[in-house]
C-alpha cells in the first residue's frame, strides 16, 4: 500500500456476453469480456471481421446491451437503465464518429453539429457559439452552410466529430472512423482524434482495421472470435 | 424549431414523389369535398324548411290531390296561423332536359309563409296584376338567361296544352341556403285554365301548406288536421315540412347512401397511397434515425418526426384540395344547371375534409412511426437507405 489509491475506471466491463441469433441457430459474438478503460485513455479495438469489436463498442455506447455481465460506466451500469435513460444518457456523456459519417443530408453542417445540443436547455446564441467553435476545431469554420453532399469524406468525417464533442461528452465512441477515407483524409482524421485525447482529454475508444489508426492509441486489444486475446496497458504506454 | 426544419426538410427531399403524392391527396380531398357537396345537395331541401311549416298532403299518394274545400277547414284548426297550398305543374320549358319546379300558388299567402324569397314590392305588384305571370328565382333566371318581361312558355305534361306565361318578378334567396331554381305561378289562371279543359280536374290543390303558431305545437297540430279528414273521400297525411322533404330523399337513399360510401373510398385509397409513401420513406431513412437515436433522441421524437412529415404532406394537400373545391363545384353547379336548387360547399364539408387529411396523415404515419420508433438501434444502423 503506497497510501495513493488507483484511479476508478471509467468503464468497467464485467463478464460481458453477447449473442445473436441467425436461422435458428444462436452465434456467439462476444464470451466473457472483461476490461477497464481509464479517463484520458485512448483504446484501440483490433481484430479480423466478425470478431465482435463493433458489438462491443455498441455495448459500450449504451446502443445494445449484452446477454450477461455489467458495463459500468462511472460505477452506473448503464445495462440496467431503460430505453429512456439509456438515450438521456448517451445524449450527455458519448460522442459517437461512425465509418459512414452518419450525417443529417437535410442539414447543413452547422446544424448538424448543433442536433446534440437542440436537448440541450442552451440558449439559441450559445448553441451557436458552441457550434463555430466545434467547427473551428475541426478546421471546417469556412463549410458552416454547407451540406453532406458537398462536403468530401475527410471534410464529412470532420463534421462527425465536431458533432460527437459538441455535447463536451466524456467518452468518444468511434467506429472505423477512417474507414470510407483516403490515405491523406484518414491522417486528419486521426490527428485530429489525437488531438481530442491530447488537448481536451477526451477518452477515446476506437474500432479500427487500419494498423496506422490502432498506432495512434495509447493501447490496443485484440478481439478474435468474441475472445479478447490480449490487452496492452495505457500506463505502460505512457511510461515508454 | 429543428423539429419543423428537419419535418419540412425531410418532406421536400424527394420532390417527384411528394408532389405525386400531393396530386393524390389533392384530387382525393377534392372529390370528397364535391361528392359529399352533391350529398349536401340533395337535402337542401329538408335542410331549409321551417320548423313550424306543415305539410297536408292526400294519404294514399302525392300524385293525388286534395279538395279546394279543406282549405277553410285547415284553418279553422286550433293552433294553425295561415294555410297556403301548391301544385306541382311538371311542365317542359324547351326540352325535357331543362328541369327546373314549377307551382301554381295562392301568390299572398304563399310568399307570406315563405319569407326566405325576397322579391322587390314593385315586382310583386307586376306579378299579382298579370294573371299570366310568374315569379322565379335568381338560379332559374341566371341558367336559362331570363329577365322579368320574357315569356316562359311551358309545355304541359300532368296537364296538358300548351302554357302561356310571362315572367314578372325574380326572387332572391334570404341566405344560400334558399332554392332560387323554382318558379311561381297563379293558380288562380292554372285552375280556370283546368275548367275549360279539364273540369274533373280543377278546384283541386297538390298540398296544403300550413303555418303553425307554436314550434311545441306541431304534432298536435299535425293529428288534429288529419282527424278532420279522418274517413273521408281523401284522407291526409300532415308532416313537417323536413319529414316532407326527407321523404323525397328517401326514394333515392340508394344513391345518396353509394355516394357517400364512393366519398370515403376515395379517402381510403389516398390513405393506402400515403401509407405506402411514408412507409418507403421511413425504410429509407432507417439509419438516420438509428443516428438520431444514438445522439439521445427519444423514439418518440423519431416517431414524431415520421408523423409530422406525413401530417404536413397531408395538410399541404388539403389546403390545395379544399382551395380548388369551391370554384370546381362552382363549375359543377353551373354544369347540372337546376338539378340542384342548391349546390354549395358547407362549412362542415370543409370540416370533414379537413380532418380527413389530418386522418390519412397520422394513420399513414403510425405503421412507419412505430418501426422507427421501436427498431433497435444497432439494426437501425445497418439499415441500408
Amino acid at each position: 500500500m503506497d497510501g495513493t489509491a488507483a484511479p476508478l475506471p471509467l468503464i468497467g466491463i464485467r463478464n460481458v456476453a453477447k449473442s445473436y441469433r441467425r436461422g435458428g441457430q444462436i452465434v456467439p459474438v462476444l464470451t466473457d469480456i472483461t476490461f477497464e478503460v481509464r479517463a484520458g485513455d485512448f483504446l484501440g479495438l483490433m481484430g479480423p471481421s466478425g470478431s465482435g469489436k463493433s458489438t462491443l463498442l455498441n455495448l459500450i455506447a449504451g446502443i445494445d446491451k449484452p446477454d450477461a455481465g455489467q458495463i459500468l460506466f462511472d460505477g452506473i451500469d448503464i445495462t440496467r437503465l431503460s430505453e429512456t435513460e439509456l438515450a438521456d444518457w448517451r445524449a450527455g456523456t458519448i460522442g459517437f464518429v461512425f465509418q459512414f459519417y452518419n450525417l443529417i443530408p437535410v442539414l447543413t453542417a452547422f446544424e448538424n453539429v448543433e442536433l446534440p445540443l437542440t436537448l440541450t436547455r442552451l440558449t439559441r446564441r450559445e448553441r451557436r457559439e458552441h457550434v463555430e467553435a466545434a467547427l473551428a476545431l475541426v478546421g471546417l469554420s469556412d463549410r458552416v452552410t454547407h451540406y453532406p453532399s458537398e462536403l468530401s469524406g475527410g471534410q464529412q468525417q470532420r463534421v462527425a466529430i465536431a458533432r460527437a464533442i459538441i455535447a463536451d461528452p466524456r467518452l468518444i465512441v468511434a467506429d472505423e472512423p477512417t474507414g470510407d477515407l483516403d490515405r491523406h483524409s484518414a491522417e486528419e482524421v486521426l490527428t485530429l482524434m489525437d488531438r481530442l485525447n491530447t488537448d481536451l482529454g477526451k477518452t477515446i475508444v476506437m474500432v479500427t482495421h487500419d494498423r496506422r489508426a490502432a498506432d495512434q492509441a495509447h493501447a490496443i486489444m485484440y478481439l478474435d472470435k468474441g475472445e479478447l486475446s490480449t490487452a496492452a496497458d495505457v500506463h505502460e504506454r505512457s511510461l515508454r | 424549431m429543428q423539429f419543423l426544419k428537419l419535418v419540412l426538410r425531410n418532406a421536400l427531399r424527394h420532390r417527384l414523389r411528394t408532389a405525386l403524392t400531393l396530386l393524390g391527396l389533392v384530387v382525393a380531398i377534392l372529390s370528397f369535398g364535391l361528392l359529399q357537396t352533391v350529398v349536401d345537395a340533395w337535402y337542401a331541401g329538408a335542410a331549409g324548411a321551417a320548423p313550424t311549416r306543415l305539410v297536408t298532403r292526400n294519404a294514399v299518394s302525392l300524385v293525388f290531390p286534395l279538395p279546394l274545400s279543406y282549405r277553410d277547414q285547415i284553418r279553422a284548426v286550433d293552433g294553425v296561423r295561415a294555410v297556403s297550398h301548391a301544385t306541382w305543374f311538371a311542365g317542359i320549358y324547351q326540352d325535357p332536359k331543362n328541369f327546373f319546379p314549377q307551382f301554381a300558388i295562392e301568390p299572398r299567402t304563399y310568399f307570406a309563409m315563405y319569407p326566405e324569397y325576397l322579391i322587390t314590392p314593385q315586382e310583386f305588384t307586376a306579378f299579382l296584376r298579370d294573371r299570366k305571370g310568374v315569379v322565379i328565382g335568381r338560379k332559374l333566371a341566371d341558367t336559362y338567361h331570363l329577365t322579368v318581361g320574357d315569356a316562359l312558355p311551358l309545355r304541359g305534361t300532368i296537364y296538358p296544352g300548351t302554357w302561356e306565361f310571362t315572367v314578372r318578378a325574380i326572387y332572391d334567396g334570404i341566405d344560400a341556403k334558399t332554392d332560387t331554381s323554382q318558379m311561381f305561378f297563379h293558380w288562380e289562371y292554372f285552375n280556370e285554365t283546368m275548367k275549360t279543359r279539364s273540369r274533373s280536374r280543377a278546384d283541386q290543390v297538390g298540398v296544403y301548406l300550413v303555418d303553425v303558431t307554436d314550434i311545441d305545437r306541431v304534432a298536435e297540430v299535425s293529428r288534429a288536421i288529419d282527424a278532420v279528414f279522418k274517413n273521408s273521400l281523401a284522407e291526409t297525411l300532415t308532416e313537417t315540412e323536413r319529414a316532407f322533404q326527407i321523404g323525397f330523399v328517401k326514394q333515392t337513399e340508394a344513391l345518396v347512401i353509394a355516394i357517400r360510401i364512393v366519398s370515403y373510398v376515395v379517402i381510403v385509397i389516398i390513405l393506402a397511397v400515403m401509407a405506402n409513401t411514408m412507409a418507403m420513406t421511413a425504410r429509407e431513412r432507417l439509419s438516420e434515425y438509428a443516428t438520431l437515436k444514438v445522439l439521445g433522441f427519444s423514439p418518440v421524437y423519431i416517431a414524431a418526426l415520421i408523423v409530422g412529415e406525413s401530417v404536413a404532406i397531408a395538410a399541404i394537400g388539403a389546403a390545395i384540395g379544399i382551395a380548388a373545391t369551391f370554384p370546381v363545384s362552382d363549375w359543377f353547379a353551373a354544369k347540372v344547371g337546376t338539378l340542384f336548387p342548391v349546390f354549395k360547399v358547407s362549412g362542415e364539408t370543409v370540416a370533414l375534409q379537413i380532418l380527413c387529411a389530418i386522418g390519412v396523415g397520422i394513420i399513414a404515419a403510425a405503421v412507419p412511426g412505430r418501426r422507427a420508433a421501436t427498431v433497435k438501434i444497432v439494426e437501425g444502423l445497418r439499415a441500408i437507405g
